[in-house]
């Protein structure tokens, strides 16, 4: 093998000026073993089609300017080596927007609702600041390690555009703009942790409504990793007693009630909880095909209730529970 | 080969809501000679729930949990995505955090164990498609699969985060994914070549968003059938629950019907190597899917 490889590269072409349906189109080339995917945009615009249009700006992986998909996976372009995407690929590779709903042309998106949402959780240090302090505000480095990594976001957008809840739902935040609510709330310097914990608590738009797909973690080209930082705001939200008791956060706790009872989640048990007695009409009649199916039992004539199996040695896990457990609802 | 043995971590799905995932893994593992001892000590894994409420308590039960293999020196394998990830993130944390694994350690001090990181976790999908092996499963079919297009759903947690599960996955590239594509093939079915193949089912906004929920299982669906699938196999038991018990919600939502029988993975696999019907326990679905077993054999 040499160090360069024929290939062709299908690229989205749009142009919401005078197009009314995207279409793709296909462009060959040699690639050499040290392009970057932005180094093969480059060479579409000025070696195939002048109008081929894509952002860029500081080609060190600092602006995340140049962000989109190859083949559905997200990509800094300027960061991104090209021979090892031919290779995870099979040689095939399509460059498309971020979002192709919200494309404007070729590789440009339209980013207000990225922008929107990392404003709507306040992410900037808020506190009272003397004007002529005696003394600095001193961080230990411990204390700044908790953002660290939060910190080299780039707002490129790789996780907010991978994230199927926020496809679905557009009210939701998304992985981004909560790595920003993190990252403040955790700051010792800021005094709106509360405020953004409650603004991330919300239904529709906080994290509760995260699918747990792991996407952003698997999107993010600074490996930054949203979703543990969403599990952080979960968490915190118990720890500062933001957290109402609602659909969401009691199917969160009600997992320690079912454990402490029979090691095991109790199915039944955990919908019951969660969605309290007058819930319960949105699924009867699902619970009604189950119980025809043999997945769910009736025991002592009471409906939705499963004869639980226990696990072995439970009083462990029940001691375990006790003195482990830090929050409560 | 010698024989292969491992600690099943079933999980809760399947001793509750999804008896036949439990029965055709064993029936699996009978077949093909792989020796499973169920974990009958170990807890609920969290399901990324309990770690939303408590990530501390999460990772003190997981390795409880991984205690247990360990004690029968035995990798451990799961038969759910979500159980692989979460003992497999807490497996990490342990692993790559001595601090944290001290203070869990502190707590199981007090019921007697120890958590040293000597198991490996692994899915049994994993486990069949790289220690077993395709060419050796082909071998054994005796039911070949070749009157059905079989959609394959990965499901979540097999897949991301890639660089949590690429030891114990054989590098499954998370946008696209081929393990149970090659399975599918080497049980003589016809792999459906479809986008949804690797995205996310809902499942776990069932409750708090159920609006979501029910459009990401619908989309992967309306995907599989409009690719002229005749059902769909998963090795995520909480995708099947989606996916099979809500067919009716789904449909309302997106307005299609999304009629399909959704297999677990050692169903597909039970079917091909001439399983009971009492094993595969098909009438276990919302779906119906018993007519398989005789349109198998057409």
């Amino acid at each position: 093998m040499g160090d360069t490889r024929k290939v062709t590269i299908k690229a989205f072409r749009f142009n919401a000026e005078t197009d009314y349906l995207p279409y793709y189109k296909s462009y060959e080339m040699e690639v050499g073993k040290d392009e970057l995917i932005l180094d093969l945009m480059n060479r579409i615009k000025w070696e195939h089609d002048g109008s081929f249009s894509y952002r860029r700006s500081c080609r060190h992986g600092i602006c995340g300017a140049c962000a989109i998909k190859v083949n559905g996976k997200a990509t800094l372009a300027c960061k991104q080596n090209a021979m090892e995407l031919l290779d995870l690929f099979n040689n095939e590779l399509t460059f498309e927007p971020q979002s192709k709903k919200r494309a404007v042309k070729d590789m440009i998106i339209d980013k207000a609702d990225f922008w929107e949402k990392h404003a709507a959780v306040k992410p900037y240090v808020i506190a009272d600041v003397e004007p002529h302090p005696e003394h600095e505000t001193k961080q230990s480095i411990e204390e700044s390690n908790n953002f660290l990594d939060s910190d080299l976001c780039i707002q490129c957008g790789a996780c907010h555009y991978s994230c199927p809840a926020l496809e679905v739902n557009e009210d939701y935040f998304g992985p981004a703009a909560f790595v920003a609510a993190y990252r403040f709330t955790v700051d010792t310097r800021d005094n709106a942790g509360k405020e953004r914990l409650e603004i991330t608590s919300q239904p529709a738009q906080g994290v509760w409504d995260c699918v747990k797909c792991f996407e952003c973690a698997e999107a993010c080209p600074k490996e930054i990793n949203p979703i543990e930082k969403i599990t952080k705001l979960h968490n915190m939200q118990f720890e500062q007693k933001v957290a109402r008791s609602n659909i969401a956060t009691r199917h969160a706790e009600g997992f320690v009630r079912s454990i402490r009872k029979h090691g095991f989640l109790d199915e039944a048990d955990i919908v019951v909880y969660s969605e309290g007695y007058m819930g319960m009409h949105k699924h009867i009649k699902t619970a009604l095909k189950m119980l025809k199916s043999g997945k769910i039992h009736w025991q002592d004539g009471v409906p939705f209730i499963d004869n639980m199996p226990k696990i072995k040695n439970l009083d462990e896990v029940q001691k375990l529970i006790d003195i482990s457990m830090t929050n409560k609802l | 080969m010698s024989q292969l043995h491992y600690a099943l971590f079933t999980g809760c799905t399947a001793k509750q809501s999804t008896p036949e995932l439990l029965s055709s893994t064993l029936a699996v593992a009978d077949k093909l000679g792989i020796k499973i001892t169920i974990l009958e000590e170990a807890s609920c894994c969290g399901a990324s729930h309990l770690q939303d409420f408590d990530e501390f308590l999460a990772h003190v039960l997981n390795a409880r949990n991984i205690c247990y293999a360990e004690k029968l020196g035995l990798t451990m394998i799961t038969i759910c995505n979500t159980c692989q990830l979460n003992s497999a993130m807490t497996k990490h944390a342990l692993d790559s955090d001595p601090k944290l694994k001290a203070r869990v350690n502190e707590k199981l001090k007090e019921v007697g164990l120890e958590y040293k990181g000597t198991s490996e976790i692994k899915h049994f999908l994993y486990t069949l498609v790289d220690e077993y092996g395709l060419e050796n499963i082909k071998d054994k079919v005796t039911t070949p699969l070749s009157n059905f297009n079989i959609a394959p759903f990965y499901g979540c947690h097999n897949i991301r985060p890639s660089e949590l599960h690429h030891g114990s996955n054989n590098g499954e590239n998370p946008y696209a994914p081929t393990s149970l594509d090659s399975l599918i093939e080497a049980l003589e079915g016809h792999p459906v070549d479809y986008e949804s193949k690797n995205k996310c089912c809902g499942f776990h906004v069932e409750l708090q968003a159920n609006h979501t929920s029910e459009v990401l299982a619908g989309n992967a669906m309306v995907d599989a059938i409009d690719n002229n699938a005749d059902m769909m196999v998963t090795p995520c038991p909480l995708c099947h629950l989606k996916m099979d018990t809500y067919q009716d919600d789904i449909g309302k939502v997106i307005g299609r019907d999304v009629a399909l029988p959704v297999l677990h993975m050692p169903q597909m696999v039970a079917l091909a190597l001439g399983a009971t019907e009492k094993e595969l326990g098909l009438t276990f679905h919302v779906q119906k899917a018993t007519q398989l077993f005789g349109e198998a054999r057409a």
